[in-house]
């Protein structure tokens, strides 16, 4: 991929990037706002000047090809760009109007609100029920351990593993197959009652059926939760969001609901990168 | 001059070419194969060999010549104060008694001389062995009962056929009369050869036929138990610490080529090291395993750490994000997740550096862990000595039962090891998370 300034203007694949993000970065209710979000990886800027709001019992999707800073400005909601030594951030991110890069903000407390599914489901090598039970155990949400018994089961009910696992919890989670693992990470995510999830390419090592099992889950899900999932796959981002997000090269470049990108995009980019043009 | 046309080799071309090549190819692996299997061959020989020889020479060591005499316990003689107590029995003339036996069973030989020869016979530790199965046995006191007598180191040599009847009488360590006192006894049947019991219950001892390795084995178990709770709980902090938390600075950077450059140190430079601050600087005891303890945590701690940091990177990245994004703190993750699953390998470190520790002779010399100490150490602030230290030491003996003694301490020192690495082992397996 071609990049050169012309005319002061960034070119990019023979289009040119626009000033500032099209389409609606507002929304009516919000649960996330970030504003002006800049990210360094040392000297290099992976997030460039970013503002989107992100609301309440929605599902966004980032879109956009590799390297384009989406996972980037995912881990940005839930500060897990904290354990990158040589990353910086710039900017403001709140999450119910509390900024969570304040110094006075427990980074502990904010990921006990904002859970997140990562692209390798990375299940703990112990218990299916552990696994479940470590995140309120630690967060001392369960004050019995019936409670905590109970948490586990409605974990398990919400990702739709109860009926699969309910007789052998006490096996390792890792013997169970991708995607009941993916689920089960979601379910030990939901297990806290965090506030947003974020998903980072939960389905890309998943094959059809089980990533039709996760996306009917987010289904079920974006009643009680902000969910954001990146993905790569367009369709998937447009059977599962109501808002969509495209980035390039640490950009984003447009913003809208699902139905208007998908069918009517704003700019040269995305349309190309939703027609398959290059990604 | 090629025959690559602009439009690259042709199909046929390139698989004659592979062709060619593939013989040499096949000709260097299967090269490196023979050559692969040629040194485990010849390691395994030479491991045979030494094991052979160590076993071939040791095994006598675990057994030496006793003989069995009638001693009459009298009262009188043994215990004047009649209190039964180690000081009371102090004043008993408990060689004298042994003596009139010995006597007694040689058909009362006349003259110094004769005499003298067959005093000859037994240790020199048999009274000393005599008082102890008085204490034992107080019942007995004012009978006669039979008792067995380690046989002097000479005469033992002598019956393991290392000295020969046919060398001349001036260039044999013993004498024509105390080989026919030999054959008497044997005769009587009170020569039998048995499990040694100063072996494993004596400590250092000039007399080859006492010398045993209780204090060195006690002394190597108290070294070893201060040089882990030293070096374990430190070296695995360190490294977590390191791995963790430090950040990847200069300082850090410093830090790790350093430790990584101690691993290095010849292990008699850390000898010198304690020489210098424990004795010379803290004015602490010479010879106790407390020093030692601490020099060969000094030694280890390299070995912990360096394997120690190996096996926490070795834990997927991916279950550090895991337990992070679901709000555990960075201690959280470590106890919980990473430290359980590089544990295994931490164990397996350990275990190697304390074995390493265990083997261990010069920093200990320049402690005067080599001072010759005949009691057990009591604690880790007793004097005491060390298993290969106490090898150095018979080694350097003249007496020539000192060499399968010296042979049996290095089969228990490797006995030792064994034990160490199958636990290291069986550990390793039982902790190992198989999913």
């Amino acid at each position: 991929m071609s990049e050169s300034m012309v005319d002061g203007t960034t070119q990019v694949a023979g289009r040119t990037l626009p000033d500032k993000t099209l389409g609606q970065i507002y929304v009516d209710n919000p649960r996330v706002k970030a504003r002006d979000v800049n990210v360094f990886y040392g000297d290099k800027r992976a997030i460039d000047n970013i503002s989107l709001d992100i609301g309440a019992s929605q599902v966004i999707s980032f879109i956009g090809p590799s390297g384009c800073g989406k996972s980037t400005f995912l881990r940005c909601l839930n500060r897990m760009n904290d354990t990158i030594d040589i990353c910086r951030v710039e900017g403001e991110i709140k999450i119910d109007d509390q900024n969570i890069y304040d110094p006075l903000v427990d980074v502990v407390s904010l990921r006990a609100r904002v859970g997140m599914v990562f692209q390798k489901a990375n299940p703990f090598p112990k218990s299916i029920f552990d696994n479940i039970a470590y995140g309120p155990t630690i967060h001392g949400l369960a004050t019995s351990k019936v409670e905590l018994e109970q948490i586990v089961e409605s974990s398990l009910q919400r990702a739709g593993l109860w009926e699969e696992v309910k007789d052998r919890l006490d096996q390792p989670g890792t013997g169970l197959s991708g995607g009941q693992q993916q689920r089960l990470c979601i379910a030990r995510a939901i297990a806290v009652s965090p506030e947003v999830i974020l998903m980072d390419e939960p389905c890309s090592a998943l094959d059809p059926i089980a990533t039709a099992k996760v996306e009917e889950l987010i289904h079920e899900l974006r009643e009680q939760y902000t969910i954001v999932i990146v993905t790569h796959s367009m369709q998937q981002a447009a059977r599962v969001s109501d808002r969509t997000a495209y980035f390039h090269l640490g950009k984003l470049i447009e913003v809208g609901d699902t139905k208007q990108v998908f069918t009517n995009p704003n700019h040269e980019l995305t349309q190309d990168y939703i027609t398959g043009r290059f990604g | 001059m090629t025959d690559v046309s602009p439009k690259g080799l042709s199909p046929k071309q390139a698989s004659e070419r592979v062709a060619l090549s593939i013989t040499s190819r096949n000709r260097k692996e299967a090269r490196f194969l023979f050559l692969g299997q040629l040194a485990v061959a010849v390691a395994m020989g030479f491991l045979i060999l030494l094991f052979a020889g160590i076993l071939n020479k040791g095994m006598p060591g675990f057994f030496q010549y006793y003989v069995a005499l009638d001693v009459r316990l009298d009262a009188g003689r043994l215990d004047p104060t009649n209190q039964m107590t180690l000081e009371s029995l102090a004043g008993g003339d408990f060689d004298g008694v042994i003596r009139d036996s010995l006597y007694q069973a040689l058909g009362n030989p006349e003259g110094r001389k004769a005499k003298r020869e067959a005093r000859r016979l037994i240790s020199s530790g048999s009274g000393q062995r005599l008082m102890t199965y008085v204490l034992d046995h107080p019942e007995h006191l004012g009978s006669t009962v039979s008792v067995q007598f380690a046989v002097d180191d000479d005469v033992d040599t002598f019956l393991r056929g290392l000295i020969s009847r046919e060398i001349p009488e001036m260039d044999r360590r013993i004498s024509d009369q105390l080989i026919d006192y030999i054959d008497a006894l044997d005769a009587q049947g009170r020569i039998s050869y048995e499990i040694s019991d100063y072996l494993f219950f004596g400590s250092a001892s000039r007399d080859a036929e006492m010398a045993g390795i209780r204090g060195a084995l006690v002394g190597s178990i108290l070294t070893l138990l201060v040089c882990v709770v030293i070096a374990f709980p430190l070296g695995v902090a360190t490294a977590v610490y390191l791995e963790e938390m430090a950040p990847k600075n200069r300082l850090t950077e410093i830090i790790e080529i350093n430790i990584n450059n101690l691993a290095a140190v010849p292990s008699v430079v850390f000898g010198i090291m304690g020489l210098a601050i424990f004795i010379v600087a803290f004015g602490m005891p010479r010879s106790i395993p407390l020093v030692g303890g601490v020099v060969l945590a000094l030694m280890t701690l390299p070995t912990i750490i360096i394997s120690s940091r190996a096996a926490i990177r070795a834990v997927p990245p991916s279950i550090r994000d895991a337990a992070l994004g679901i709000g555990a703190s960075k201690i959280q993750t470590i106890m919980h997740h990473v430290l359980p699953l590089a544990m295994p390998g931490i164990l397996t470190g350990t275990i190697i550096g304390m074995a390493q520790a265990l083997g261990e002779t010069a920093p200990l010399l320049m402690i005067g862990m080599v001072a010759f100490i005949v009691d057990v150490p009591s604690g880790i602030n007793d004097p005491g000595t060390v298993l290969p230290v106490q090898i150095f030491m018979w080694a350097d003996f003249a007496e020539r039962m000192f060499i399968q003694k010296t042979s049996a301490a290095i089969i228990i020192l490797l006995t030792f090891l064994i034990t160490m690495n199958a636990a290291a082992i069986f550990l390793r397996k039982k902790l190992e998370r198989r999913w």
